[in-house]
């Protein structure tokens, strides 16, 4: 800071602090929830500090699913979850770190165009050509299938952008001395480019892996059966019975464990995922 | 910029971009150029007959009413949630930015709604604000405010506008952040010698120079509200009440599934790619332009 004004700080933490607050209380009130009876939740009463049904209701969410409804158990959906965004993320790191490696090393016809080809799915989400990707998925049989949840979303460019980008800041002659070593272009990607790309791989994984995670109108439409949902779509239909019959208190407990794997990966790979988010979406 | 140093592989650099450029013809370029095929034929209920009708789905979207109601659905949801998370988040990223021995414990508290999905932070926020069990529900009403986002298409557009920006402002708040640490400190220094106060030196000196932030959030803000929400809107409102809160990507969603009006939901669906295509090469332009100098 340019002068020092002690009341400056204070308005800063007191800002500060708001704005933590008004992040975490949607949070707290879902964990508070989650651990009272549906009585207590339903009434319209709820107390602000925990219950005691924290087992119960997370047992049943997980194990057993809801009473009313003939509804999936969320452990299964956490599964279906955890494929899906490591697919996700996996698959779109394969392909981009290969595809971003022929356009940055190899001079060939068409490369130019075959960048293109790539870059301009960066215009169009999923979201815009729903029903006839939706078409497609089930041409191929690919509905209620991992496949299905996972190949139309990683067919966008923004990983093979973050590699090549990467790529063009790894000195030339790092690939002249390997090829002194009489290295080809599989053991200089092998022994050379993977290794110095670790980072960059991890923050695209992080980056990637929470945007699997949190998919939402894809699963919902591809998915028919119950069993081969998300979480995340499974917890709106934990909602969609009438409101008095909805059970409040596993469906908070159900958006704490939607939200745990991937907050978590975020607050533990804070420094990589905020270099991944700024160098993707430049 | 290209490298000097390259191999010269005839047939490896092609299979090395053989998988994505699958991936890609497949489920990108197909089913978008389908969508656009689409838009001009007329399937019946069964979709075992087409027939080429020209405009006429995108005539027949056109003269409904219920278009337009959407896309200023979509106009006013995406201006007041684009707003508030930016002017939000940019007000907790200049206070962050202050030289406070704590600043980094804030930035991980303020990042993490960047990683709940859209479905579970509108679920969170109905939760919060539900007529009859909300824990803030009940104080609006105590006050005498008849609060139900269920009946009332203004409530319903007030709580899905704060999920989104609940949702939003760590975004916006990373990028505020990075663009205020990237502004060199003499030239602040500078300023306060000029005798400018804080807020002077703040309008003056630090919004300028982050107005290629500001510029580039906007466009992105915008496209979020326009496709990402669409879980909020699904998991709280289901569009309703009315249609209050059917936006543009919503409409799409509900004529294509509920009301199984594939040729109309493909106009639909051409009109938005139109839209974010001119959205995505403004903002191409505008940074190119800054780029420059």
């Amino acid at each position: 800071m340019v002068e020092h004004r002690p009341w400056n700080d204070v308005i800063a933490y007191a800002i500060l602090t708001l704005g933590v607050f008004i992040v975490a209380f949607p949070v707290y009130l879902a964990l508070i929830a989650s651990t009272h009876d549906a009585g207590t939740v339903v009434g319209g009463n709820m107390p602000l500090s925990p219950g005691s049904q924290t087992l119960e209701n997370y047992y049943r969410a997980i194990f057993v699913g809801g009473s009313r409804t003939s509804r999936e158990p969320v452990g299964h959906l956490l599964m279906n979850s955890f494929i899906s965004a490591l697919g996700i993320a996996v698959g779109k790191i394969i392909i981009s770190i290969l595809s971003a490696y022929a356009v940055v090393y190899f001079r060939f016809p068409f490369r130019k165009t075959a960048f293109w080809i790539i870059f301009v799915t960066l215009m169009l989400p999923v979201e815009v050509r729903i029903y006839p990707t939706y078409k497609v998925v089930a041409d191929l049989h690919m509905l209620d299938t991992y496949a299905g949840l996972i190949l139309p979303l990683i067919a966008s460019a923004t990983g093979t952008l973050l590699f090549r980008q990467f790529f063009m800041t790894v000195p030339d002659e790092l690939l002249e001395a390997s090829r002194i070593d009489g290295a080809g272009p599989f053991r200089f990607f092998k022994d050379t480019l993977l290794p110095l790309s670790v980072t960059t791989i991890a923050a695209l994984f992080v980056i990637q892996f929470i945007y699997g995670w949190n998919q939402y109108l894809w699963p919902l439409l591809i998915t028919t059966q119950d069993s081969m949902q998300t979480i995340v779509t499974g917890i709106k239909k934990m909602l969609t019975t009438t409101d008095e019959l909805a059970e409040w208190q596993l469906a908070m407990a159900t958006a704490v464990l939607a939200m745990l794997p991937p907050v978590a990966v975020v607050v533990f790979m804070q420094r990589l995922f905020v270099r991944g988010l700024v160098e993707t979406e430049k | 910029m290209e490298k000097s140093a390259v191999f010269n592989g005839k047939l490896l650099p092609y299979l090395l971009l053989v998988p994505q450029l699958i991936i890609t013809f497949v489920f990108f370029y197909w089913p978008a150029s389908q969508a656009v095929w689409q838009s001009f034929l007329r399937e019946d209920a069964f979709g075992l007959r087409s027939e080429f009708i020209g405009l006429e789905n995108y005539q027949a979207l056109f003269a409904q009413p219920e278009y337009y109601a959407a896309m200023l659905t979509t106009l006013v949801f995406s201006t007041l949630v684009a707003v508030l998370s930016l002017s939000i988040a940019l007000l907790f990223a200049t206070q962050a930015d202050k030289n406070l021995k704590a600043a980094p414990v804030y930035k991980t508290f303020m990042i993490w709604p960047y990683a709940v999905a859209p479905a579970v932070a509108g679920v969170l926020w109905f939760f919060m604000f539900h007529p009859s069990l909300g824990t803030l529900a009940r104080p609006l009403r105590w006050m005498g405010f008849d609060w139900n986002p269920v009946l009332n298409g203004n409530h319903a557009m007030m709580l899905v506008v704060m999920a989104a920006v609940w949702k939003q402002i760590s975004y916006n708040f990373l990028f505020f952040l990075a663009g205020l640490q990237s502004i060199p400190k003499s030239v602040i220094e500078a300023g306060a010698i000029d005798g400018a106060g804080p807020m002077r030196r703040f309008w003056t000196i630090v919004f300028p120079l982050l107005s290629p932030t500001t510029f580039f959030l906007l466009v992105v803000n915008v496209v979020y509200v326009f496709f990402d929400t669409f879980g909020i809107i699904d998991a709280v409102t289901g569009g309703g009440p009315a249609g209050a809160t059917t936006t543009m990507v919503y409409k799409v969603y509900a004529d294509g599934r509920l009301g199984g009006d594939l040729g109309g939901s493909a106009a639909q669906s051409v009109v938005l790619m139109v839209i974010v295509i001119a959205l995505t090469a403004i903002q191409f332009r505008y940074v190119e332009r800054k780029v420059q100098y």
